[in-house]
């Protein structure tokens, strides 16, 4: 009897028909598709994506020149130059970084005590050539007028987790 | 202009209107393959070229055909270049006999079937030649693997046509599309329906069967070496084939172009359009097929070929002929 079924089922491609059935059902299931340059997935406020440098709300640049990015920085790709303003504050004169050797580990932004440094939301940055990853300080600062609205916002809504 | 001029004229306005739709249904059915199998893997499929993507196989016709074509240097260049021009053409002429309505056709011939029994088997040339110019080794074996693979399934779609033939006493396509008017073969002969929808699978190197082409063992197959629009001739052949042997499908078993029933609502769209619907859903059958099965191993595909099709082809050839001939009922 079971040899019977099994020559029947086999006989009338049971097996195969259930397959069948099984990928026209996904046939006509949503789907999961994100047309990706018109729709994007959804962000976490900790994403680190492209860096960038922010400035206080009346302009100032935020950063001090400690350099604890530069010292923790685990690919070594940040270089900071940096002597005393006419105004006696420390800034820096050259804040660079080299995008092809960042790991986007967030050591940076963990390790700065103003919040000048910050692993932006953007993540759609790609260039065409190497050059152009090599990041000054002029490019990090626009970058943080960019995106100001959208850092800001994420560093408060994760600040309660902090 | 004198009538043999006029009756040129006549015959290729014919066949342009028979090799102009066959190409674009090509087109689409590239796309409506992508679309399918997007779909059952829960993706979207092109949908960026043109509405809903439809121009993306033009898009991918037009980019064919301006890349180079490589032609490797230890090849034979005749032949290398030969070998997709003649599938194409063979996937094309078949179209001469093949009828779309009861009188449209290009050449209504006594022995249509044969003509294209013929010619079908005659494509496994430009696969050979293929991977024999090529002088490389995965074409070789994948010209060696379709060889024998559609040599093996001729066998059995030989059969099916035999029961079918017996069943209407007749060669020719439009007599045997006329004998099934109030009962479909795909009903009476089911089993022969089923054995011949798999036999074309493999007779077109569709999945499960697309040995030749095997992507995971022998690279692309019998066209590894090809570039350009010579690939792009293997390309559309191969779809070309699909179309074909699905209006075969639909002429030997679905009543080529007669309605389901024959009531008011449906026998007034004209025979054409259900021949269209018909090889639509054959064609939608293949797809779904493709995205459902892995594939077979080839000595897997042979036991099936030799050991399971031929005797229950054979098998059915002798019980439809004595169940006609004891009853009477053979065609006269």
């Amino acid at each position: 009897m079971i040899h019977f079924i099994k020559y029947l089922k086999s006989f009338t491609l049971f097996e195969l028909m259930k397959g069948l059935m099984l990928t026209l059902r996904y046939f006509f299931k949503a789907k999961v598709t994100l047309n990706y340059p018109n729709e994007k997935g959804p962000l976490s406020p900790r994403f680190r994506g492209e860096h960038a440098l922010r400035r206080y709300p009346n302009g100032e640049e935020r950063c001090i020149a400690c350099k604890l990015c530069e010292a923790v920085c685990p690919a070594q790709a940040i270089t900071i130059e940096a002597e005393p303003k006419p105004d006696g504050s420390r800034r820096t004169t050259r804040y660079d970084i080299d995008m092809t050797k960042c790991i986007y580990c967030g050591l940076c932004q963990e390790a700065c005590p103003v919040d000048a440094i910050v692993e932006g939301p953007n993540f759609e940055y790609a260039t065409e050539t190497r050059e152009e990853l090599l990041y000054d300080k002029e490019k990090l600062l626009r970058n943080g007028d960019i995106w100001e609205k959208q850092i800001s916002e994420n560093i408060k809504s994760d600040s309660r987790f902090r | 202009m004198d009538s043999l001029g006029l009756e040129i004229l006549i015959g290729t306005l014919k066949i342009f209107s028979f090799v102009v739709p066959v190409l674009v249904s090509v087109a689409l059915l590239v796309y409506l393959e992508r679309k399918v199998l997007g779909a059952v893997q829960l993706r979207k499929g092109p949908n960026v070229v043109g509405p809903f993507g439809i121009l993306q196989s033009f898009a991918d016709v037009i980019k064919l055909i301006t890349k180079e074509n490589l032609l490797p240097s230890s090849s034979n260049k005749f032949l290398f270049i030969f070998a997709p021009m003649l599938t194409l053409l063979l996937s094309l002429i078949a179209w001469a006999v093949i009828p779309v309505s009861s009188t449209y056709v290009i050449s209504n011939i006594n022995i249509g079937i044969l003509y294209l029994f013929a010619v079908s088997s005659f494509g496994v040339y430009g696969v050979i030649l293929a991977g024999w110019a090529s002088n490389s080794k995965y074409p070789f074996l994948g010209a060696l693997r379709s060889a024998a693979q559609m040599i093996s399934y001729e066998v059995s779609i030989g059969f099916v046509i035999i029961t079918v033939l017996i069943c209407v006493g007749s060669l020719n396509l439009i007599d045997i599309v006329e004998s099934q008017k109030n009962l479909w073969f795909a009903i009476p002969l089911l089993p022969m329906f089923v054995v011949f929808i798999i036999s074309v699978l493999a007779e077109t190197n569709r999945l499960p069967f697309d040995l030749p082409e095997d992507e995971a063992t022998l690279v692309a197959g019998f066209f590894t070496e090809y570039s350009s629009i010579s690939f792009g001739l293997f390309f559309l052949a191969e779809y070309a084939n699909m179309i074909l042997m699905s209006s075969l499908t639909v002429i030997l078993f679905l009543g080529g172009w007669y309605p389901p029933m024959d009531i008011f609502p449906l026998n007034a769209i004209p025979g054409i359009i259900w021949f269209g619907l018909k090889v639509f859903l054959i064609l939608f059958v293949f797809l779904w097929v493709r995205a459902t099965f892995p594939r077979y191993r080839y000595d897997q595909l042979m036991r099936l070929g030799w050991k399971i099709f031929l005797p229950l082809t054979l098998i059915w050839v002798v019980i439809t002929s004595s169940f006609l001939f004891y009853f009477g009922l053979l065609p006269n």
